[in-house]
């Protein structure tokens, strides 16, 4: 991206002031080497955005934003409905509340790898991943609207996990307003058979180890201490969320020429929130956030069935589950006051700060865990949401490392056999049904993690409080 | 309906598929000499994102009817349908046939059930986007891309 393009604010603050269809300004959140690897699409996604109808005080990019749908991946922007605001399937995309998981094990390095081969080999086995894989949960008609409306709550009602489990879940687990009836057969359809499965692409299950700790009291706090084994999960809403953001898109599109909403783009098709299709959207949208939620959780329950079995002194309390991809109604001080808005999150974490009143209370002292995957090479990390974030960016932080290539440039680069190979080497075991997919997603095909987190921390979108490595990757 | 399939005819004047990078995902691209040539050409370059089109024995058919309101949303629908079929009867396809009549087309896709160890699949496609979105004549021939969300 050219920096001339961009007003610096700060080290790590970029802004586009309003010009042309803008309602409000665009602001990006990253390092000055980062901006300049940006693509140009997201100075052009983050300007399509801000000249949405009813906008709130500027569309916003994350440290890790690139080239989306309509919106930018890392991207934040909230809508008031009082202003005549939208709702976008492409602001919150196909993959409705994608997320992580991270869960504790309470094991230490030396417990892991003496049985590091048979985790890597049981959690491979059992835990459905890839194309045309499918899960062993099938649900009817009254199940399947059950899951929508319940989410993770449903999961841990029906023994796929732990009551306990739910504080530590984002909503506390269930999505509220969700509308079942909303979701058409086609999507309903799409995830009967794809209920605890961990799908492709960049999601991943891995066995990972805290490498530093950057924040002790926090961490501490969170329950991490450097050698601590934990457990991330990284997947979203399977084919129902797909084929929601699938129809709604083509809904919406429609219905933004019907509004006399000028769109820049196709892909930012719209509705106003206050329409038919705008609530009904929010409804099916709601249902597969709680689609994701009950996915992860069955994932969870699967992921400590192959611990009892391996490491059985492990008991794998939840430490958070956060979505990146979401629209959400959330109370946020703007300049003339506290107003509720819908924020869209795109690639971007909720990060809610200390003393945030929709934190339980074991978590109200620290602010909500931030987790952020990395690439299979290179590490994930842990940060806390901070009281600085309201105001940057609506509390949101980054979501992830972000590709640095394409998967056909990827694919040129790296043999999946070789990567598997060079991490091996490096004490990381990688299992995968797709030696291409592995391919695709070597740790080199993405941005330096680390260097995106840094930006966040120095922005003050979210703290750092911890850093871990896989040991164990199961790729879809 | 002159049905496309994975192997490439010689002839100069064939219809023909690519991909092309966006940033996370993939462009898929169809050149033929109908609109109904680049739309099938563009369904082969959806199955090449998840695995070789010329290892898919095109052994069962699949009926695909889809509407839209232009043809930029209609091959958007075509693409969706079939992600769809792929997702729900686990299966990769490599022979088309379809026919455009004013904003609604009717379809035959012919493919087997995804064999993970013959096939080796890349990736699964989540949904076809509206971005790059484009469906126009290119000189004498037609062209018709768009961006898959994998």
């Amino acid at each position: 991206m050219d920096l001339a393009l961009l007003e610096q604010r700060s080290a790590t603050a970029w802004e586009i002031p309003p010009r042309g269809a803008m309602r409000v300004p665009a602001v990006i959140y990253a390092s000055e080497a980062l901006v300049r690897d940006m693509d140009h699409k997201v100075y052009e996604q983050a300007v399509n955005v801000a000249a949405l109808p009813g906008i709130v005080t500027a569309s916003y990019a994350m440290p890790d934003a690139h080239w989306g749908y309509g919106f930018p991946i890392g991207g934040v922007a909230a809508f008031d409905p009082d202003q005549g605001g939208v709702v976008s399937a492409g602001g919150v995309g196909f993959d409705i509340s994608c997320g992580v998981r991270c869960l504790h094990t309470g094991l230490r390095r030396s417990d892991l790898m003496p049985v590091q081969t048979e985790l890597a080999e049981a959690l491979y086995h059992r835990i459905p991943a890839g194309v045309g894989s499918t899960g062993s949960i099938h649900l009817n008609g009254a199940e399947m609207d059950a899951m929508l409306a319940g989410g993770a709550k449903w999961a841990v009602d029906r023994g796929w996990g732990r009551p306990e489990d739910l504080e530590r879940i984002e909503e506390y687990g269930q999505m509220r307003d969700a509308r079942p009836d909303q979701v058409s057969t086609r999507a309903k359809r799409r995830q009967r058979d794809e209920m605890g499965t961990l799908g492709s692409g960049n999601h991943y299950l891995e066995v990972q180890e805290v490498t530093a700790v950057f924040d002790a009291d926090c961490a501490a706090h969170f329950g991490v201490a450097l050698g601590d084994i934990v457990v991330m999960i990284h997947c979203g809403s399977r084919g129902l969320g797909h084929q929601i953001g699938t129809e709604f898109l083509k809904r919406m599109a429609i219905a933004a020429t019907q509004h006399g909403i000028a769109l820049a783009d196709r892909e930012l098709a719209c509705a106003p929130i206050r329409s038919p299709v705008g609530q009904d959207y929010l409804g099916a949208m709601r249902a597969a956030i709680n689609c994701a939620l009950a996915n992860r959780q069955i994932l969870t329950d699967l992921v400590r069935k192959v611990f009892r079995d391996v490491l059985p002194q492990a008991r794998l309390p939840l430490l958070y589950d956060v979505s990146h991809n979401t629209c959400k109604v959330e109370t946020h001080r703007v300049a003339d006051g506290a107003r509720k808005l819908y924020v869209h999150r795109k690639g971007a974490t909720r990060a809610f700060g200390p003393g945030h009143p929709d934190l339980p209370e074991s978590l109200r002292a620290t602010g909500q865990p931030v987790l952020i995957g990395g690439s299979m090479g290179t590490g994930s990390y842990l940060l806390a949401g901070t009281r600085a974030s309201e105001t940057l960016a609506f509390s949101s932080a980054c979501h992830g490392a972000g590709r640095a290539m394409s998967r056909h440039q990827a694919l040129r680069s790296w043999q999946g056999r070789s990567v598997v190979d060079d991490l091996a080497a490096r004490g990381i075991l990688v299992k995968s049904p797709s030696m291409r997919g592995i391919a695709e997603e070597a740790p080199g095909a993405y941005k330096d993690v680390a260097a995106v987190v840094d930006a966040a921390h120095a922005a003050g979108l979210a703290r750092k409080v911890a850093r871990v490595e896989p040991l164990v990757c199961i790729k879809g | 309906m002159k049905p496309v399939d994975a192997h490439p005819r010689r002839a100069p004047d064939a219809g023909y598929w690519e991909h092309y990078a966006h940033g996370a995902d993939i462009g898929v691209r169809g050149h033929g000499a109908s609109k109904e040539e680049a739309f099938a050409q563009a369904a082969l370059a959806l199955t090449a994102v998840v695995t070789d089109p010329a290892g898919v024995a095109a052994r069962e058919c699949v009926a695909i009817e889809c509407e839209a309101p232009d043809d930029e949303l209609l091959f958007a629908e075509w693409l969706n349908g079939l992600i769809y079929e792929m997702a729900t009867r686990r299966m990769l396809f490599a022979r088309f046939a379809l026919r455009l009549e004013d904003k609604r087309l009717t379809a035959e896709a012919w493919g087997e059930p995804v064999d993970a160890a013959r096939h080796r699949p890349a990736v699964e496609v989540k949904g076809a986007t509206y971005t790059t979105l484009r469906v126009a004549r290119d000189g004498a021939r037609w062209m018709a891309q768009t961006v898959v969300d994998v």
